[in-house]
């Protein structure tokens, strides 16, 4: 068995775990960042569109060359990268992580820990779909994965269940590689993915779009042959009649991402809904030297977020090694009108930077946060949509002459 | 002498284990490309106490003992056997005095251990019941297992044994000219043969009628399942939950997996006797799962579903096995009819046939003196092994280092040894491993699972098919 030690653990070298680990080497801290596949970069790498980075870099990237260009800068800090080891266990008294490769067992020993390990897809089996158990069901992240890297054409014509970014993008995806896209289906009545998805992946391809349309029944004999769809009413229940079905071999689901947090969940907190780590502002979990970013605490719409969000994970980490404070927080509740929020605490003295969701749409409004009833931040009005995450800074002056020592309220006020 | 058993289920995997104890020459015929996807791959997975069933049904004559048996065969073939006990729930008097005759029925079976609890008792033990129950059958011999694990065992362990095994190959003929067994004809072969053993499963009134014998009277019952997800929901339960039964049976339960998941289910509908390939669930089924498994246990979220799916299974208008020698086809003798509790039946009918061939045809089946009863399962190396042996481990297998799936901590290791076994399909290496069957349901690793059956088998990614010749994978590549 092998034993390392450093200053910083960052497990999982995605965008998250790469801008922590940046972040933290830059301070001259040692850094080992530990990631499952054999490459950094994480879902990055079968992302081969463009549209990454327009804020982090100021410039526009593809998935792999974002990837890169990160990982460029981890080179120069000094950053040593373990890829193909898989997490085991945490021994939270000592500090340490255990790890399996194919070269043996490794016991990393650290000062702090970032948990960085991204989302995974929800599968077909959870949307209690009723029909034949057949082969042609693909989630998103799958079919891109066996386009994009594997080399392998999942069908000939394809359905898209879920208007989320990447079901756009695997629609204009398997279209360019010669797949007939019939429709995407999204059950809610307004998209689920960015507003130029829909016009660069869609209509730029005439490719229906059905709002308030859902799968409600798959059928083949060993592979998918038919795909059944059906319109829906306001409260999400059929409406009878409108049945149509389509003969398509494939049934490609964007219908969500759910933050990878079953292999750490007994070791610190994760929200039982969500099933996001519960941070506060700086990134700080339950336990007071684990930290944690991406899309393990919540789903983000960019790459860039995540990274930003990483960083801070990242510049805490170093904080806490070096000055071992571990100052007061208070919660931050969802208002009206709030659907997702990145952090569940504020650190007193800190600035802020919310990232919310809102729960639905919404013509014109404006962002609000509070400790108790005085307002501390208020957002030009604006219209909001579920699908493109706002985000906020608010300097720490800003909110320290008026918090209340209670908790802060976030609400989107109807104008 | 030539025994051919005819159906690669628990039955006729069992039965050919049996068989392979004695110097005899024995094949199994299955359609399918592996051991258990008829009716063993769907259903509760239930070791049934044995209370439930009729005195004078070969139900209540060979459910009980085969519960017994079970804790010998999980030692012999290191299968999974969970004794977590079941209680059949009384909400009113009424089921009550359905519970008083279940256990009464119970002593009269020979049930050991059975209790009848009251509400206090009972929630200590099961605190997510629902707090109106007023009395549970309480069968602590009652268990779980894995049934297509079971049929992977037997069949590895009975060809080990020399029991020839003939997969991907469907009986379409049996010669039974005179009334006598002589020749079962498949679609690849056709094999000289002195019995054949009907194990069909819901196609044996098929095979009946090919060997010329007496119908058998089955039709197909379909159930559907909901499994919830293990990390969220493990601590629901820890026994089997029935509700009281009624005329269509034992109802829809919440049943704990042996890989700590929950399955709810299953519905009960009859189907017409051509229908016997749906596998399909329907919206008003799933819904009647979830209303029901909710009157047992409120607390179900259904949310953490990670998969629902169907199965079959045969019922006959006797509501029992249809066991034994034809009385017209000389050597043709059915076991048929393994409608619940034919799981938990199915090692005591093994034993029985094989007493049974021998006193109906006059034969003496001499013990193979080389026969070994014993099979090691893969070893699954996450949390099972210390750091430092499995450190060792590594060194000798690097491949035991590679996680492949990620929910539930597959190893390259793993998959390769069960292609070694002989899976050949994505479904073969879930129901040998676990890989693929976590919460993710195969989004992270399907793709690495195709790419070491290609590697290993030598064939191309297009050829990889999920469990049938028809459910292809990947469909050509982009560039050539």
């Amino acid at each position: 068995m092998n034993r390392l030690e450093t200053d910083i653990l960052v497990i999982g070298a995605g965008a998250a775990g790469m801008g922590a680990a940046i972040c933290a080497a830059n301070s001259g801290v040692s850094v080992i960042v530990v990631e499952r596949n054999p490459d950094a970069g994480g879902i990055l790498n079968q992302c081969i569109h463009n549209g990454f980075g327009l804020h982090y870099f100021k410039k526009e990237f593809t998935g792999p060359e974002f990837a890169y260009q990160l990982y460029s800068k981890t080179k120069e800090s000094g950053i040593q990268f373990l890829f193909n080891h898989f997490l085991l266990q945490l021994d939270l008294k000592n500090k340490t992580a255990i790890f399996a490769s194919e070269e043996g067992i490794k016991l990393i020993a650290c000062k702090a820990l970032i948990y960085t390990a991204g989302a995974r897809e929800r599968p077909f089996g959870s949307l209690l779909i009723p029909g034949d158990r057949v082969s042609g069901i693909f989630t998103a992240g799958v079919a891109q994965r066996l386009t994009n890297i594997e080399n392998r054409l999942p069908g000939t014509k394809a359905l898209i269940l879920g208007s989320g970014d990447i079901g756009l993008i695997m629609a204009r995806r398997l279209t360019l590689e010669g797949v007939e896209v019939v429709a995407v289906c999204e059950r809610m009545p307004y998209p689920g993915g960015l507003a130029r998805n829909i016009d660069q992946c869609l209509k730029d391809f005439g490719i229906p779009l059905l709002l308030s349309t859902t799968v409600t029944e798959v059928r083949g004999d060993g592979r998918l042959r038919e795909v059944i769809t059906s319109s829906l009413d306001e409260n999400y229940n059929i409406i009878e009649g409108t049945q149509r079905s389509w003969s398509v071999d494939t049934l490609v689901l964007s219908v969500g991402l759910v933050p990878s947090t079953t292999p750490i969940m007994d070791y610190f907190s994760i929200d039982g809904k969500s099933r996001g780590v519960i941070v506060d502002n700086c990134m700080r979990t339950d336990k007071d030297w684990i930290f944690s970013a991406g899309n393990c605490v919540i789903i983000y719409d960019l790459v860039d977020y995540v990274t930003y969000q990483g960083e801070m994970a990242g510049r805490s980490a170093v904080n806490y090694i070096k000055n071992g404070n571990n100052p007061a927080r208070y919660p931050i509740k969802k208002g009206n009108g709030v659907g997702v929020i990145n952090c569940s605490y504020y650190v007193e003295n800190s600035d802020l930077e919310l990232y919310i969701r809102v729960n639905k749409p919404k013509e014109k409004a404006k962002l609000v946060v509070r400790s108790d009833n005085t307002i501390i931040y208020e957002g030009k009005p604006s219209a909001f949509i579920p699908s493109e995450m706002v985000r906020v800074k608010i300097k720490a002056e800003k909110i320290d002459d008026s918090f209340k020592k209670s908790s802060l309220v976030t609400e989107i006020i109807d104008l | 002498m030539r025994i051919c058993i005819i159906g690669g289920g628990i039955v006729g995997t069992l039965i050919a284990r049996q068989l392979g104890r004695f110097d005899i020459e024995v094949m199994l015929i299955e359609k399918e490309y592996d051991a258990g996807l008829g009716v063993s791959k769907a259903n509760s997975a239930i070791i049934h106490a044995g209370y439930d069933d009729e005195p004078g049904t070969y139900r209540a004559r060979f459910c009980s003992k085969g519960n017994m048996l079970y804790d010998e065969l999980a030692r012999q073939l290191d299968i999974e056997v969970v004794r977590v006990g079941s209680h059949v729930l009384a909400f009113n008097n009424e089921q009550r005095n359905v519970l008083n005759k279940l256990y009464q029925q119970g002593l009269n079976n020979n049930i050991r251990n059975l209790r009848i609890l009251e509400r206090d008792e009972i929630l200590d033990m099961e605190p997510n019941i629902n707090p109106d129950v007023v009395a549970s059958l309480y069968a602590p011999s009652a268990g779980i297992t894995e049934p297509w694990q079971i049929c992977i065992a037997a069949t590895e362990n009975a060809a080990a044994n020399g029991v020839e095994f003939h997969f991907n190959e469907e009986v379409i003929d049996i010669d039974a000219q005179g009334n006598k067994i002589r020749r079962v004809i498949t679609d690849k072969h056709e094999y000289q043969v002195d019995y054949v053993i009907n194990a069909a499963g819901l196609y044996a009134d098929r095979i009946a009628n090919m060997a010329k014998d007496v119908a058998i009277p089955i039709h197909p019952r379909i159930g559907e399942y909901i499994l919830l997800n293990k990390f969220t929901t493990a601590d629901l339960i820890h026994s089997i939950i029935f509700p009281t039964p009624s005329k269509m049976g034992k109802g829809i339960l919440v049943i704990p997996t042996v890989d700590k998941g929950i399955l709810l289910g299953p519905t009960s509908s009859d189907l017409n006797y051509r229908l016997k390939d749906l596998r399909a669930t329907s919206s008003e089924g799933l819904e009647q799962i979830v209303e029901n498994a909710k009157k047992l246990i409120p607390g179900i979220d259904i949310k953490e579903t990670v998969k629902t799916f169907a199965g079959c299974r045969p019922e006959t208008s006797q509501k029992d096995f249809y066991l034994g020698a034809s009385r017209k086809i000389y050597g043709f003798f059915n076991v048929a009819g393994m409608r619940s509790p034919g799981l938990t039946a199915a090692p005591a009918i093994a034993q029985w046939t094989c007493e049974e061939l021998q006193k109906t045809y006059n034969l003496k089946f001499n013990l193979k003196k080389d026969y070994n009863p014993y099979r090691k399962k893969i070893f699954h190396y996450y949390n099972n092994i210390s750091l430092e042996d499995y450190d060792k481990e590594i060194q000798r297998y690097p491949e035991a280092g590679r996680f492949v799936c990620v929910c539930n901590k597959i190893t390259e290791k793993e998959v390769i040894e069960a292609i070694k076994r002989g899976a050949t399909t994505l479904d073969a290496i879930k129901f040998r491993t676990r890989a693929m069957f976590g919460e993710c349901q195969g989004g992270f690793c399907t793709h690495k699972i195709l790419q070491i059956l290609s590697r290993e088998l030598g064939f191309p990614l297009e050829k990889i098919v999920y469990n049938n010749a028809k459910s292809y994978v990947v469909d050509g590549k982009v560039r050539k």
